[in-house]
């Protein structure tokens, strides 16, 4: 747990993948965190059941915007199906470092958040 | 011969300070949020539990004889802290916020009514501003801000444009708990005075740090909050002019507030019962009044100048690093030891992440007061150190290095 700032995911952090808007997005959603103010906001490109392009902007902690970084570059052209079926788990997996449960929702921010914009509820 | 009080010998009196954070030194910067609490007040709470606990004003048992005396002796102790004309104006409530709402039902929703202002501050915590917005909303009055200076500062300025016979009621904030301002209270009471308005100081992140006398200071209205004060958390205070309080309607109703109870109504207890309704906090009580005591022992001037001296240090190592921007006047006087700042190119979150591992215990966020990271151009927030009676230089030297090491893990 002592070193969550591992060289990729401030390497996400400072040059954020699929950065800005995508303006012929249709499904877009801004999530965030009350408390601490983190927010990521998703602009997602279905077709035929894909998804076509996705990108996100958004402000906070390292961690939370690293995870919507890594988690664009996981579902962009995987298919709806892949997105409702991958847990948590397999996002911080991604993400590969180890974090105590107040920075767990920094880390979850953006798949909660990518999921309600693309099915309206968390699965 | 008595040794001299330093902020050194002072933390030998908080147990906490014995414990180790992650096997590293306890470096606790995070006062303005809550202090930590001397043995003499948990010492107080705990033997009040063992030898002295009942309920009050209801039987005649001595436990609860002892109890009510102990309890009503906290009020004392708090009105002579501030220099209160009698205990009777003081309330004891759950914290500053409650305090404030007290105010905003009991006299704002009362007394107010539509074109009728209310002026606070944009600095204002936010309990000191959402219970207004809520009364303006519901009575239609309009709720007016004091801007600030360039240097933080409270604009006076501004505030005298904004006064006008309109003005019912201005609430201040002592002191800003995000630049560490102390607002000149006692002028702005005597200009609201002027225009017979309502004034209200909200204490909670002065109080703890100053000397304070409600008297000299004019106001109405001063709240004040046990836990960011060397007492408990759940207690705080209202101190109130006692012929505004006795004309107001109570805040909550039901038990230990009346007088006597028919089927038909209700007359109100005496001051300052009428607005303690309810089995009382009467641990926290007793526990703020042992606060009182133990602040009172070392003196409020001698406070001032630990505070004082900790605060030069602190702004002195804080504006020597570099890639940090601090929002708070680069001055040692007018101000206490609050400093709010964000490292370049790394979120508020991080750096009290980074600071944690270090043992170095700081606010990151919001801090409770939007509108003025707003006006301040800090809308992602700040990371906050803010100091009390026991920080050392050894505390302000760790957190410095704790920043570096923010800087050096963040490439900035």
């Amino acid at each position: 747990m002592d070193d969550i700032y591992l060289e990729h995911i401030l390497d996400h952090f400072k040059s954020p993948r699929n950065y800005g808007i995508l303006e012929d997005a249709n499904y877009v959603y801004e999530g965030g965190n009350p408390t601490c103010g983190d927010m990521v906001k998703f602009f997602v490109k279905v077709s035929d059941g894909k998804i076509e392009d996705i990108r996100f902007i958004g402000k906070g902690c390292a961690i939370s915007q690293a995870s919507a970084s890594i988690l664009t570059e996981l579902v962009k052209g995987k298919d709806l199906e892949f997105v409702k079926n991958m847990t948590k788990e397999q996002l911080l997996d991604e993400l590969g470092i180890e974090l105590s449960p107040t920075r767990l929702k920094c880390a979850l921010l953006s798949i909660e958040t990518l999921k309600i914009a693309l099915f309206g509820e968390l699965s | 011969m008595i040794k001299e009080i330093s902020a050194e010998t002072l933390r030998k009196d908080f147990p906490i300070f014995e414990r180790t954070i992650r096997g590293k030194k306890l470096v606790y910067l995070d006062n303005a949020a809550t202090s930590q609490k001397p043995i003499q007040v948990i010492s107080k709470i705990e033997e009040f539990y063992k030898m002295h606990n009942a309920n009050i004003h209801r039987s005649v048992h001595l436990l609860s004889y002892e109890a009510t005396v102990e309890y009503e002796e906290a009020h004392k102790k708090v009105a002579r802290f501030i220099n209160a004309n009698s205990w009777q104006e003081i309330i004891f409530v759950r914290n500053a916020t409650e305090g404030i709402n007290l105010i905003a039902y009991s006299l704002g929703l009362n007394r107010l009514k539509e074109g009728d202002e209310i002026i606070i501050a944009i600095s204002e915590h936010h309990s000191n501003l959402v219970p207004w917005q809520f009364v303006a909303r519901k009575t239609g009055a309009k709720l007016k801000y004091i801007d600030i200076n360039d240097d933080y500062t409270l604009s006076i300025d501004n505030y005298k444009k904004l006064l006008t016979e309109r003005t019912k009621i201005v609430s201040v904030g002592h002191a800003s708990n995000i630049t560490g301002i102390i607002n000149p209270v006692k002028e702005i009471v005597s200009l609201a005075k002027e225009v017979g308005a309502i004034t209200i100081v909200d204490g909670a992140q002065g109080l703890p740090h100053l000397k304070v006398d409600v008297q000299d200071i004019g106001c109405d209205f001063y709240v004040g909050t046990g836990h960011k004060m060397c007492g408990p958390t759940g207690i705080g205070f209202v101190y109130g002019k006692k012929e505004i309080l006795e004309e107001m309607e109570p805040f909550l109703y039901g038990g230990d507030m009346i007088d006597t109870v028919t089927t038909e109504g209700s007359t109100w207890n005496e001051l300052p019962w009428k607005f303690e309704a309810g089995t009382a906090n009467i641990a926290g009580g007793i526990g703020l009044g042992a606060a009182v005591d133990y602040l009172s022992s070392i003196g409020m001037e001698n406070v001032e100048k630990i505070e004082r001296e900790i605060t030069a240090y602190a702004l002195e190592r804080l504006s020597s690093i570099k890639g940090i921007k601090l929002f708070t006047p680069n001055k040692v006087e007018g101000r206490l030891g609050v400093f709010s700042f964000v490292v370049d190119g790394v979120h508020p979150h991080d750096v009290a992440y980074i600071l944690d591992r270090e043992g170095v215990a700081i606010r990151s966020g919001h801090h409770c007061a939007q509108p003025l990271l707003n006006r301040i151009g800090a809308d992602s927030g700040t990371a906050r150190i803010s100091t009390y009676i026991y920080n050392t230089k050894e505390d302000i030297d760790i957190a410095v290095e704790a920043i570096e090491k923010v800087k050096s893990v963040f490439k900035v």
